[in-house]
């Protein structure tokens, strides 16, 4: 593992915003190395600067210390040489778009020449399960296959990393749990590094590798949780021993960050 | 029928306060001509002769109604007499009007949204030009044009674009900062470039505000050639058509050219109207 190069490589990193009330510590000495290939969660109650971080990482909020590194460039560096995909909570899918038309956005502002646009909106379709799908809008979908969408609209550039901020948050448990399972897979298939946000602990412990847990006032990390669980995860891995241990071990951990207050 | 109904029963009440009014005005004229002739009148004589007159304070709605028909059905549509005719010329003046000042909103704008210099600069010059009132200065645009050779329909369509960029700048810089942060944000993550987030993200997403203003900003358009049509004695268009009952105390003429220019701007804003619903559905902002 340490052989490895880090894909996200944070140190002391450091976001304070101004404020009125004065200066607000989002982020405080945050340290973190991600592998190739992890699959990584930031839990914590609101405020605790689990999607400032992942902002950070995108290049969508600049640190105010400390150094932060992805692929080896700068953030913003790494943003320009499109590095990553970002789904965010809302699906955001344009309206007057068909959704193959959606998933075709990144692909022509990258400039892909027109018929590998349309092999590449197949493929993520397909690998999403949308595959009848390209020529319904938006509206005529349900929020679970928006979101889906959103994903594959993620994944058509072909980026090394996928950046995920609460994107099944807005759904029902049963649309997520599918959901969930169906990531597990993609994120098998083409081993892509997935940093991704929830409040969920029992999506945190289903779909991670590694579990960042998180506090705010300052926002930081106050613990790192490395999974046992195979790689392979069934739902009913749910119920196991194994996975209860963990969950129970992120609960404790939400609880020390907020024995600090 | 429940929607017809309330339009009916306000249609009906307007008629009745009208032919009202029209006997009220109207009645002074009729008892001088009849205190002059010696005579006396009774109620229901006065009645028919306030509605009957050739030069009404205020024409009944049977003699504008019968006013707007004879200028519409009843003239060769080329007779200087045609109201179509005058209409013609005047929507030409307010469409090419309406065009340019649409051209003008939406390129200031867009300057604006992408210009800090420019949102500070432009927008307070273009309230203020609002502020001026339009009567004031359009004679004397259309008469210095006029020493410069150039009469016709572009002066008349500078003032259509002089009111109607306006609503079309004010709706559109709205719209054009419509996009909420995620959806920037989206674009950011891929590195898109000013010019692509214009036009894949910025303007697809103000076209509501777009119909939004150039409903506005059409009428705008019509008042403004109108206005335009009637100093330095024009002799075409709905405005002349105005001034000249003016001149000659001829109400039921200017009433039935005032009809005119209120339903071409009713079929202006229609038209409009139903190229926004199709428009607005196909994009599906409408769901």
């Amino acid at each position: 593992m340490e052989a490895a190069p880090a894909v996200i490589e944070a140190r002391h990193l450091n976001l304070t915003f101004p404020t009125d009330d004065g200066p607000v510590h989002a982020l405080k000495d945050v340290d973190l190395t991600v592998a190739p290939g992890d699959f990584i969660s930031f839990i914590g109650p609101s405020g605790c600067g689990k999607t400032t971080l992942l902002r950070c990482i995108a290049a969508l909020e600049t640190p105010t210390g400390g150094s932060l590194t992805v692929r080896g460039m700068t953030a913003d560096a790494a943003r320009r040489a499109r590095s990553y995909g970002y789904v965010f909570q809302a699906a955001g899918l344009y309206p007057w778009r068909t959704i193959a038309g959606n998933i075709r956005l990144p692909l022509e502002i990258m400039g892909y020449p027109k018929a590998e646009q349309a092999e590449r909106v197949q493929a993520v379709l397909d690998l999403v399960e949308l595959g009848q799908f390209g020529r319904k809008f938006p509206w005529q979908l349900s929020g679970g296959m928006q979101q889906r969408a959103s994903i594959a609209r993620a994944l058509a550039f072909d980026a090394e990393i996928l950046l995920m901020d609460e994107p099944f948050g807005a759904l029902d448990e049963i649309v997520r749990d599918r959901l969930n399972e169906e990531l597990l897979r993609l994120w098998q298939r083409t081993g892509k590094t997935i940093a991704f946000v929830t409040h969920s602990i029992p999506e945190a412990v289903y779909l991670s590798t590694r579990i960042v847990v998180m506090s705010p006032r300052p926002g930081r990390i106050t613990k790192v949780i490395e999974s046992p669980l195979p790689r392979v995860r069934p739902l009913d891995i749910r119920d196991s021993p194994e996975f209860i241990r963990i969950a129970h071990e992120v609960r404790e951990g939400l609880h020390e960050g907020h024995g600090h207050d | 029928m429940s929607r017809v109904l309330p339009v009916l029963t306000v249609l009906l009440a307007i008629l009745v306060i009208w032919y009202a009014a029209a006997v009220m005005l109207n009645r002074a004229w009729v008892l001088d001509q009849a205190a002059r002739a010696g005579s006396e009148v009774g109620f229901s004589q006065m009645l028919r002769e306030t509605m009957a007159q050739d030069r009404p304070v205020l024409p009944a709605p049977h003699q504008v109604a019968k006013g707007l028909w004879d200028g519409v059905a009843g003239q060769k549509i080329t007779s200087k007499r045609s109201l179509v005719w005058h209409a013609g010329v005047t929507l030409s003046a307010t469409l090419a009007g309406f065009a340019l000042g649409t051209a003008a909103g939406l390129l200031l704008a867009i300057g604006i949204v992408h210009s800090r210099a420019m949102d500070m600069s432009v927008m307070p010059w273009a309230i203020a030009s609002q502020t001026i009132p339009i009567l004031a200065i359009a004679p004397m645009v259309i008469v210095v044009l006029a020493s410069l050779g150039i009469k016709g329909l572009l002066p008349k369509a500078l003032i259509a674009a002089y009111l109607s960029f306006f609503p079309v700048l004010v709706g559109m810089v709205k719209g054009l900062r419509a996009p909420d942060g995620m959806q920037l944000d989206l674009l950011r993550t891929y590195n898109a470039s000013q010019g692509q987030s214009l036009r894949m993200l910025r303007l697809p997403s103000s076209v509501p505000y777009l119909f939004a203003s150039l409903k506005v900003g059409i009428a705008a358009a019509l008042v403004g050639t109108i206005v335009a049509e009637l100093p330095a004695g024009a002799t075409a268009g709905l405005g002349a058509r105005l001034l000249s009952g003016s001149y000659y105390g001829q109400t039921v003429q200017i009433w039935a050219a005032l009809f005119a220019a209120a339903i071409l701007a009713a079929v202006l804003v229609m038209l409009i109207g139903a190229v926004e619903r199709v428009t607005l559905s196909r994009m599906g902002f409408s769901r």
